[in-house]
């Protein structure tokens, strides 16, 4: 099945000529062989999702640009029983205004002993967009997964139009994150996002996760309820930025329990809660 | 100086089985983490003692009570009260009664809950839904007008505590004048004279606790 | 919208003892932060906390208030629960529900120390099975469980619990900062008043969403908000719980 694609009136991406409306459906699998190694047993791509096997895993190669308005693009992934998967992307997604709303649904099912580590490059939503994601993730008990999303807030000096991403994951049938970020009204900034420019988060699920939270600059590490869980959250003036502090907030989260935490946390209020706000608007020296 | 004994003050004997509670409330540092040290030291060796504390800005007078080691760490419970220490103690005691179950469920039995307010003004009373008894501190060189004004804390208290008398000549307070009027406006419940600097151990105020321990004890022995 | 239960009012009131006035909603550490200085700058955070904590509480305010009145008065057998094909997972699987849409360690404490608080109060105040069920099976549920329950104790719809919880999560941070801020009381009512209408938008669509399963329920998240509380708890000045 390929790509639908519709004619849908004269306005174009980027000025172009030619407007499309999209529903791609495209779908990768990874299974253990009995030689205990992860083979990729389906790759599906359909118009803008292209897949490629590469030697880290999996990427998406974005056959077109990111998702225009009244796009409908699903992706499926099934890890099964002790296979590994990673999926990357070759470049930021770029979200633009089109006819109606973008919507990209990704379901992932990561079955017993499996891993799927899942880490594309940055959403970028441009001035207009009107786009929504949906992951939808079913671990199996002993699962384990990393789960990334970076959302770049406008392109240079713009600022973005409404997008909305939701992550629903459950162990089991038990919810271990639902985590919804609405972007695009232009309120409640300070509550929200402060005057960041990009904002992101990685979801851990594995065993032996700090279960002390942890905050700096920009950045919180968040044990949550669920014992194997932990959210790493951030803002950042840029997108550079939030991935360095994505990637400090990992190292966090897998310091064993019991270890000692770094020195240098703020000890006060005011240090605190001024450098977790900060953290929006002023580049820091973490790497 | 010296506690009067002789009033029976308003009993609200404890439910059976549960520790009963007494309230230490009064003015910004008039001596209520003092004395609660006090009580802590005099009567920690006889009864089963813990300590919820209600401190308006940090868990300051816990840490003080901590460093004193006048008991084990997790014996103290600190509250915060959104800028309202009275709130805590009268209006709305949710914080203050989880922190009591807590404290409770952790120990087993317990005889006797301390709960200090964060320091406050002179019409601060604790909830009887919180305390089962209260003391109300104040501080003797903070003005000997203060007892004869009156005020829910100092009119109702079920002991009246004037703390630093030792200052009280250097203020110009007179602690007799005090004494007095308190016992007026008190309607002859107990007032106690302490310098908790002088004898920091505040035998009049724990040989009264150590009463009201007795009948509380009495009571739910009594109960049918 | 159906007539509003008086009792209703009572758990609304500031003054309900449920041990509210300790939590500042996140206000205190963001006036530390120097992040919310003056009445614009509270307008602009009481609009994002309503948006986004404010949306999920009252999300789950409305299902609980749905949930608890299903509860028949006699009957042994709890109802079935969210109407999904998950079937029956009471009132753990609503509390779960909310555990997964508070990802900060701090706020969850936050929300259980006051869903505990208001389940005391409301249980002195209501009996009703569907409250009695609530607490029974979870110690100290979520605030916006308990606020639902309430709601149907006092008679309530699920779309006045979610309209409590909208009006609870901006009034609780407001009144933090008349307190905190020295703001003049009356100006922080106006923004209150200005607000009224979100909070309607945002009790409608708690109470649209509540309808359907518990897992599709609102989950907007406040990233800032995540931050400050867990600054909050490691600070040494803390008038607030949170």
């Amino acid at each position: 099945m390929g790509a639908r694609r519709a004619a849908a009136g004269a306005r174009g991406r980027g000025g172009g000529a030619v407007t499309r409306r999209c529903a791609a459906r495209a779908a990768v699998a990874a299974e253990r062989d009995a030689h205990g190694r992860t083979r990729c047993t389906r790759l599906r791509s359909d118009g803008p999702l292209a897949l490629r096997e590469t030697a880290e895993g999996v990427h998406l190669v974005g056959a077109a640009a990111g998702p225009l308005g009244g796009d409908v693009l699903e992706l499926d992934v099934a890890v099964g029983p002790g296979a590994r998967l990673a999926v990357r992307s070759a470049a930021a997604a770029l979200v633009l205004p089109g006819d109606g709303t973008s919507r990209l649904t990704v379901r992932a099912r990561v079955g017993p002993g499996a891993r799927l580590d899942f880490a594309p490059e940055p959403t970028v939503a441009a001035a207009g967009c009107d786009h929504r994601s949906a992951a939808e993730i079913a671990l199996a008990e002993d699962a384990t997964l990393r789960w990334r999303e970076e959302i770049v807030l406008g392109r240079h000096g713009e600022r973005p139009g409404r997008l909305r991403g939701r992550l629903d994951v459950a162990i089991g049938r038990t919810p271990l994150l639902r985590h919804e970020l609405r972007v695009g009204d232009g309120h409640g900034a300070r509550a929200v996002l402060g005057d960041a420019g990009a904002a992101g988060s990685v979801l851990l699920v594995r065993p032996g996760l700090a279960r002390e939270a942890h905050v700096e600059d920009g950045l919180a590490v968040l044990p949550l309820a669920h014992p194997s869980g932990v959210l790493i959250t951030a803002v950042a003036p840029d997108a550079a930025l939030l991935r360095r502090r994505l990637a400090r907030g990992e190292r966090v989260a897998a310091r064993a329990r019991g270890e000692t935490a770094p020195r240098g946390l703020p000890a006060d209020q005011e240090t605190a809660s001024a450098a977790a706000f900060r953290g929006a608007e002023t580049p820091d020296s973490c790497s | 100086m010296g506690a009067h004994h002789d009033h029976d003050p308003h009993e609200a004997a404890p439910p059976a089985g549960r520790a009963l509670r007494l309230g230490i409330g009064g003015p910004v540092g008039s001596g209520k983490t003092a004395l609660t040290a006090a009580l802590c030291r005099a009567l920690r060796d006889e009864y089963a003692l813990a300590v919820v504390t209600n401190d308006i800005y940090t868990t300051e007078d816990a840490d003080f009570l901590r460093r004193a080691a006048v008991l084990p760490d997790d014996r103290i419970t600190a509250v915060r009260t959104g800028c309202c220490p009275h709130t805590a103690i009268r209006d709305d005691i949710s914080a203050n009664l989880d922190a009591v179950e807590d404290l409770q469920a952790r120990h087993g039995r317990l005889d006797l809950v301390l709960v200090e307010s964060g320091g406050d003004n002179l019409t601060a009373l604790f909830s009887r839904g919180l305390a089962d008894l209260q003391i109300f501190v104040l501080d003797a060189a903070g003005g000997d007008d203060v007892p004869r004004k009156g005020g829910p804390g100092v009119a109702q208290a079920d002991l009246l505590v004037i703390n630093k008398t030792d200052l009280a000549p250097l203020a110009g307070s007179d602690v007799a004048r005090m004494e007095r009027d308190a016992l007026r406006v008190r309607g002859g419940k107990p007032v106690a004279l302490t310098s908790l600097r002088e004898r920091p151990d505040a035998p009049e105020v724990a040989a009264w606790v150590r009463g009201a321990l007795r009948r509380a004890r009495g009571a739910a022995a009594a109960a049918p | 919208m159906a007539e509003i239960p008086a009792a209703l009012l009572l758990l609304a009131d500031a003054r309900l003892p449920a041990g509210g006035h300790a939590h500042s909603g996140g206000l205190e550490p963001a006036v530390a932060a120097h992040a919310v200085t003056d009445l614009a700058d509270l307008r602009d955070f009481l609009h994002g906390r309503l948006a986004t904590t404010g949306l999920t509480g009252a999300a789950l305010a409305a299902a609980a208030c749905a949930y608890a009145a299903a509860y028949a008065p006699d009957a042994d057998i709890p109802p079935s629960g969210d109407g999904s094909a998950g079937g029956r997972r009471g009132w753990r699987g609503l509390d779960a529900e909310a555990d997964a849409r508070t990802p900060s360690p701090a706020q969850r404490r936050a929300s259980r120390a006051q869903g505990r608080s208001l389940a005391r109060a409301a249980r002195a105040t209501w009996s009703h099975p569907g409250l009695d069920a609530l607490a029974a099976e979870v110690r100290a549920p979520h605030h916006p469980l308990v606020l639902g329950a309430a709601a149907a104790a006092a008679g309530g719809t699920p779309r006045q619990a979610a309209a409590v919880a909208a009006y609870g999560a901006a009034a609780g941070p407001a009144s933090a900062a008349v307190r905190l801020l020295g703001l003049d009381p009356l100006d922080v009512h106006r923004v209150l008043a200005d607000l009224a209408a979100r909070m309607d938008e945002v009790a409608d669509e708690a109470a649209a969403a509540a309808a359907g399963g518990w897992d599709a329920l609102p989950a907007p998240s406040a990233p800032l908000l995540d931050l400050l509380a867990e600054a909050h708890v490691r600070a040494g000045l803390r008038l607030f719980e949170s």
